[in-house]
Protein backbone atom coordinates (compact mmCIF):
# COMPACT_ATOMS: atom_id res chain seq x y z
CA UNK A 1 0.00 0.00 0.00
CA UNK A 2 0.97 3.45 -0.64
CA UNK A 3 2.09 5.79 1.71
CA UNK A 4 3.67 9.48 1.18
CA UNK A 5 7.61 10.30 1.72
CA UNK A 6 8.97 13.66 1.08
CA UNK A 7 7.64 14.39 -2.35
CA UNK A 8 6.96 10.42 -3.47
CA UNK A 9 4.81 8.28 -2.85
CA UNK A 10 5.79 4.85 -2.32
CA UNK A 11 4.77 1.35 -2.37
CA UNK A 12 6.29 -2.17 -1.75
CA UNK A 13 4.99 -4.82 -4.01
CA UNK A 14 5.75 -8.73 -3.68
CA UNK A 15 6.55 -10.34 -6.87
CA UNK A 16 2.51 -11.52 -7.03
CA UNK A 17 0.95 -8.25 -6.98
CA UNK A 18 3.85 -6.63 -9.68
CA UNK A 19 2.08 -9.92 -11.90
CA UNK A 20 -0.98 -8.64 -11.29
CA UNK A 21 -0.46 -4.83 -11.72
CA UNK A 22 1.20 -5.84 -14.50
CA UNK A 23 -2.10 -8.22 -15.98
CA UNK A 24 -4.48 -5.55 -15.40
CA UNK A 25 -2.66 -3.04 -16.87
CA UNK A 26 -2.33 -4.82 -19.71
CA UNK A 27 -5.35 -5.63 -20.11
CA UNK A 28 -6.50 -2.56 -20.00
CA UNK A 29 -4.33 -1.19 -22.89
CA UNK A 30 -5.21 -4.24 -25.27
CA UNK A 31 -9.25 -3.28 -24.47
CA UNK A 32 -8.17 -0.19 -25.92
CA UNK A 33 -6.07 -1.43 -28.77
CA UNK A 34 -6.76 -4.05 -30.71
CA UNK A 35 -9.97 -5.10 -28.20
CA UNK A 36 -11.67 -1.38 -28.96
CA UNK A 37 -15.40 -2.32 -29.89
CA UNK A 38 -18.03 0.15 -28.58
CA UNK A 39 -20.73 -2.65 -28.17
CA UNK A 40 -18.35 -4.11 -25.60
CA UNK A 41 -20.07 -3.05 -21.96
CA UNK A 42 -16.66 -1.61 -20.37
CA UNK A 43 -15.94 0.24 -23.75
CA UNK A 44 -19.36 1.74 -22.81
CA UNK A 45 -18.55 2.48 -19.32
CA UNK A 46 -14.84 3.82 -20.38
CA UNK A 47 -16.43 6.09 -23.18
CA UNK A 48 -20.13 7.14 -21.60
CA UNK A 49 -22.44 8.18 -24.17
CA UNK A 50 -22.15 11.86 -23.71
CA UNK A 51 -26.11 12.34 -24.72
CA UNK A 52 -28.01 9.25 -23.79
CA UNK A 53 -31.00 10.07 -26.04
CA UNK A 54 -29.54 11.94 -28.80
CA UNK A 55 -26.91 9.45 -30.68
CA UNK A 56 -25.60 12.27 -33.61
CA UNK A 57 -24.71 14.32 -30.29
CA UNK A 58 -22.95 11.53 -28.91
CA UNK A 59 -21.29 10.72 -32.59
CA UNK A 60 -19.93 13.62 -33.01
CA UNK A 61 -18.68 14.55 -29.40
CA UNK A 62 -16.61 11.00 -29.61
CA UNK A 63 -15.28 12.07 -32.93
CA UNK A 64 -13.65 15.29 -31.06
CA UNK A 65 -13.18 14.03 -27.83
CA UNK A 66 -12.50 9.89 -28.50
CA UNK A 67 -8.89 9.73 -29.60
CA UNK A 68 -7.47 12.10 -27.04
CA UNK A 69 -9.36 10.08 -24.16
CA UNK A 70 -7.96 6.93 -25.78
CA UNK A 71 -4.58 8.41 -25.62
CA UNK A 72 -4.44 9.16 -22.06
CA UNK A 73 -6.55 5.63 -20.87
CA UNK A 74 -3.27 4.23 -22.38
CA UNK A 75 -1.13 6.50 -21.23
CA UNK A 76 -1.84 5.99 -17.56
CA UNK A 77 -1.98 2.24 -18.09
CA UNK A 78 1.83 2.76 -19.53
CA UNK A 79 2.14 4.94 -16.57
CA UNK A 80 1.70 1.94 -14.02
CA UNK A 81 3.86 -0.45 -16.54
CA UNK A 82 6.46 2.15 -16.48
CA UNK A 83 6.96 2.05 -12.65
CA UNK A 84 6.64 -1.27 -11.92
CA UNK A 85 10.32 -3.33 -11.01
CA UNK A 86 11.58 -4.67 -14.39
CA UNK A 87 11.33 -8.34 -14.49
CA UNK A 88 9.28 -11.17 -12.50
CA UNK A 89 9.96 -9.51 -9.26
CA UNK A 90 8.51 -7.76 -5.94
CA UNK A 91 10.05 -4.35 -5.11
CA UNK A 92 9.75 -0.78 -4.76
CA UNK A 93 7.29 1.98 -6.52
CA UNK A 94 8.42 5.48 -6.30
CA UNK A 95 6.16 7.95 -8.10
CA UNK A 96 6.10 11.65 -8.28
CA UNK A 97 2.95 13.62 -7.98
CA UNK A 98 1.90 13.30 -11.92
CA UNK A 99 2.74 9.78 -11.77
CA UNK A 100 0.56 8.71 -8.58
CA UNK A 101 -2.26 10.92 -10.83
CA UNK A 102 -1.88 8.78 -13.55
CA UNK A 103 -1.89 5.55 -11.45
CA UNK A 104 -5.30 7.16 -9.74
CA UNK A 105 -7.20 7.00 -13.24
CA UNK A 106 -5.45 3.85 -13.88
CA UNK A 107 -6.45 2.29 -11.05
CA UNK A 108 -10.21 3.00 -11.70
CA UNK A 109 -9.82 2.39 -15.50
CA UNK A 110 -9.23 -1.07 -14.47
CA UNK A 111 -11.72 -0.95 -11.50
CA UNK A 112 -14.13 -0.01 -14.13
CA UNK A 113 -13.56 -2.77 -16.47
CA UNK A 114 -13.26 -5.60 -13.97
CA UNK A 115 -16.49 -3.89 -11.94
CA UNK A 116 -18.66 -4.37 -15.29
CA UNK A 117 -17.61 -7.88 -16.06
CA UNK A 118 -18.22 -9.09 -12.40
CA UNK A 119 -21.52 -7.32 -12.51
CA UNK A 120 -20.41 -5.55 -9.34
CA UNK A 121 -23.69 -3.48 -8.51
CA UNK A 122 -24.77 -0.87 -5.59
CA UNK A 123 -25.04 -2.38 -2.77
CA UNK A 124 -22.89 -5.40 -3.55
CA UNK A 125 -21.13 -7.02 -0.43
CA UNK A 126 -17.48 -7.96 -2.33
CA UNK A 127 -16.95 -10.14 1.07
CA UNK A 128 -20.40 -12.07 0.55
CA UNK A 129 -19.44 -12.23 -2.91
CA UNK A 130 -16.26 -13.74 -2.49
CA UNK A 131 -17.34 -15.95 0.38
CA UNK A 132 -20.12 -17.50 -2.32
CA UNK A 133 -17.64 -17.80 -5.07
CA UNK A 134 -15.03 -19.57 -2.77
CA UNK A 135 -17.93 -21.93 -1.53
CA UNK A 136 -18.91 -22.77 -5.23
CA UNK A 137 -15.45 -23.54 -6.81
CA UNK A 138 -12.62 -21.90 -4.52
CA UNK A 139 -10.02 -22.35 -7.89
CA UNK A 140 -12.58 -20.17 -10.15
CA UNK A 141 -11.48 -17.46 -12.26
CA UNK A 142 -14.36 -15.39 -10.06
CA UNK A 143 -12.40 -15.99 -7.31
CA UNK A 144 -9.24 -14.72 -8.59
CA UNK A 145 -11.04 -11.97 -10.14
CA UNK A 146 -12.94 -10.55 -7.47
CA UNK A 147 -9.61 -10.55 -4.59
CA UNK A 148 -7.92 -8.83 -7.75
CA UNK A 149 -10.78 -6.07 -8.05
CA UNK A 150 -11.13 -5.69 -3.87
CA UNK A 151 -7.10 -5.30 -3.82
CA UNK A 152 -7.37 -2.73 -6.61
CA UNK A 153 -9.58 -0.83 -4.80
CA UNK A 154 -7.65 -0.94 -1.51
CA UNK A 155 -4.34 0.16 -3.46
CA UNK A 156 -6.05 3.19 -5.47
CA UNK A 157 -7.58 4.54 -1.89
CA UNK A 158 -4.48 3.83 -0.33
CA UNK A 159 -2.46 6.23 -3.32
CA UNK A 160 -5.69 8.49 -2.86
CA UNK A 161 -5.17 9.31 0.72
CA UNK A 162 -1.58 9.69 0.23
CA UNK A 163 -2.48 12.15 -1.89
CA UNK A 164 -4.46 13.89 0.09
CA UNK A 165 -2.33 13.70 3.48
CA UNK B 1 -11.32 20.57 -28.01
CA UNK B 2 -12.46 23.74 -30.06
CA UNK B 3 -15.14 23.39 -32.59
CA UNK B 4 -16.29 20.58 -30.84
CA UNK B 5 -20.79 20.34 -30.76
CA UNK B 6 -21.34 22.82 -33.40
CA UNK B 7 -24.81 24.05 -33.36
CA UNK B 8 -26.72 21.44 -35.38
CA UNK B 9 -29.88 23.59 -36.35
CA UNK B 10 -29.88 27.53 -36.66
CA UNK B 11 -31.74 29.08 -33.71
CA UNK B 12 -34.88 29.97 -34.33
CA UNK B 13 -37.56 32.22 -33.75
CA UNK B 14 -40.14 31.71 -31.35
CA UNK B 15 -43.08 33.55 -32.40
CA UNK B 16 -45.29 32.81 -29.78
CA UNK B 17 -43.77 33.28 -26.84
CA UNK B 18 -40.90 35.87 -24.87
CA UNK B 19 -39.03 33.36 -23.56
CA UNK B 20 -35.23 32.87 -23.90
CA UNK B 21 -34.46 30.82 -26.79
CA UNK B 22 -33.44 27.46 -26.76
CA UNK B 23 -30.33 28.25 -27.94
CA UNK B 24 -29.63 30.50 -25.37
CA UNK B 25 -30.47 28.39 -22.23
CA UNK B 26 -27.56 27.05 -20.42
CA UNK B 27 -26.71 23.30 -19.97
CA UNK B 28 -25.40 21.02 -17.53
CA UNK B 29 -22.86 18.52 -16.87
CA UNK B 30 -24.38 15.79 -14.97
CA UNK B 31 -22.19 12.91 -13.17
CA UNK B 32 -23.97 10.02 -12.59
CA UNK B 33 -24.25 7.13 -9.35
CA UNK B 34 -21.95 4.18 -10.28
CA UNK B 35 -21.25 0.84 -7.90
CA UNK B 36 -17.35 1.20 -8.37
CA UNK B 37 -16.19 4.38 -8.19
CA UNK B 38 -14.93 5.02 -4.70
CA UNK B 39 -16.33 8.13 -2.51
CA UNK B 40 -13.31 9.63 -1.69
CA UNK B 41 -11.78 9.80 -5.35
CA UNK B 42 -15.46 11.20 -6.76
CA UNK B 43 -14.84 13.91 -4.29
CA UNK B 44 -10.70 14.30 -5.55
CA UNK B 45 -11.99 14.57 -8.78
CA UNK B 46 -14.42 17.05 -8.43
CA UNK B 47 -12.41 19.33 -6.09
CA UNK B 48 -9.58 18.86 -8.49
CA UNK B 49 -11.27 19.11 -11.92
CA UNK B 50 -13.35 22.43 -11.07
CA UNK B 51 -11.46 23.79 -8.09
CA UNK B 52 -14.30 23.00 -5.28
CA UNK B 53 -14.20 23.40 -1.86
CA UNK B 54 -13.62 19.96 0.39
CA UNK B 55 -17.24 20.86 1.82
CA UNK B 56 -18.26 21.71 -1.34
CA UNK B 57 -16.98 18.17 -3.59
CA UNK B 58 -17.97 16.11 -0.89
CA UNK B 59 -21.42 17.55 -1.03
CA UNK B 60 -21.69 16.57 -4.82
CA UNK B 61 -20.36 13.23 -4.16
CA UNK B 62 -23.15 12.61 -1.66
CA UNK B 63 -25.75 13.81 -4.45
CA UNK B 64 -24.39 11.53 -6.89
CA UNK B 65 -24.51 8.87 -4.11
CA UNK B 66 -27.77 8.85 -2.36
CA UNK B 67 -29.74 10.76 -5.10
CA UNK B 68 -28.71 9.48 -8.09
CA UNK B 69 -26.87 12.08 -9.86
CA UNK B 70 -25.98 15.40 -9.76
CA UNK B 71 -25.27 18.61 -11.91
CA UNK B 72 -21.84 19.72 -11.34
CA UNK B 73 -21.36 22.09 -13.64
CA UNK B 74 -23.30 24.46 -15.93
CA UNK B 75 -22.83 27.07 -18.67
CA UNK B 76 -21.87 27.03 -22.37
CA UNK B 77 -22.66 23.95 -24.37
CA UNK B 78 -18.84 23.44 -25.40
CA UNK B 79 -17.86 23.79 -21.56
CA UNK B 80 -19.80 21.10 -20.77
CA UNK B 81 -18.62 19.08 -23.23
CA UNK B 82 -15.21 19.83 -22.25
CA UNK B 83 -16.17 19.21 -18.08
CA UNK B 84 -17.27 15.57 -19.48
CA UNK B 85 -14.57 14.85 -21.59
CA UNK B 86 -12.53 15.57 -18.57
CA UNK B 87 -14.70 13.81 -16.11
CA UNK B 88 -14.93 10.73 -18.32
CA UNK B 89 -10.90 11.03 -18.74
CA UNK B 90 -11.15 10.11 -14.49
CA UNK B 91 -13.50 7.49 -14.90
CA UNK B 92 -16.73 8.84 -13.69
CA UNK B 93 -19.81 8.41 -15.70
CA UNK B 94 -21.05 12.32 -16.93
CA UNK B 95 -23.49 13.21 -19.40
CA UNK B 96 -24.93 17.04 -20.67
CA UNK B 97 -28.08 17.65 -21.44
CA UNK B 98 -30.08 21.33 -21.34
CA UNK B 99 -31.03 22.56 -18.40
Amino acid sequence: MFRRRADRYVASFAVDEVRVLRKVATEVVGLLTDGFDHGDPVVGRLFPEVYPDDDAGTAEFRRYTEGDLKTAKIDQAGAILAALPDGDAGGEVRLDAEAAEAWLRALNDARLAMGVRLEIKDGTDLGEELDDAVATDPASSRVFQLSVYAYLGYLQESLLNALID
Amino acid sequence: MGGMAAPQVAPVETPDTEEVPVSDRPWVTIVWDDPVNLMTYVTWVFQKLFGYSREKAEQLMLDVHHKGKAVVSSGARERMEHDAAQLHAYGLWATVERS
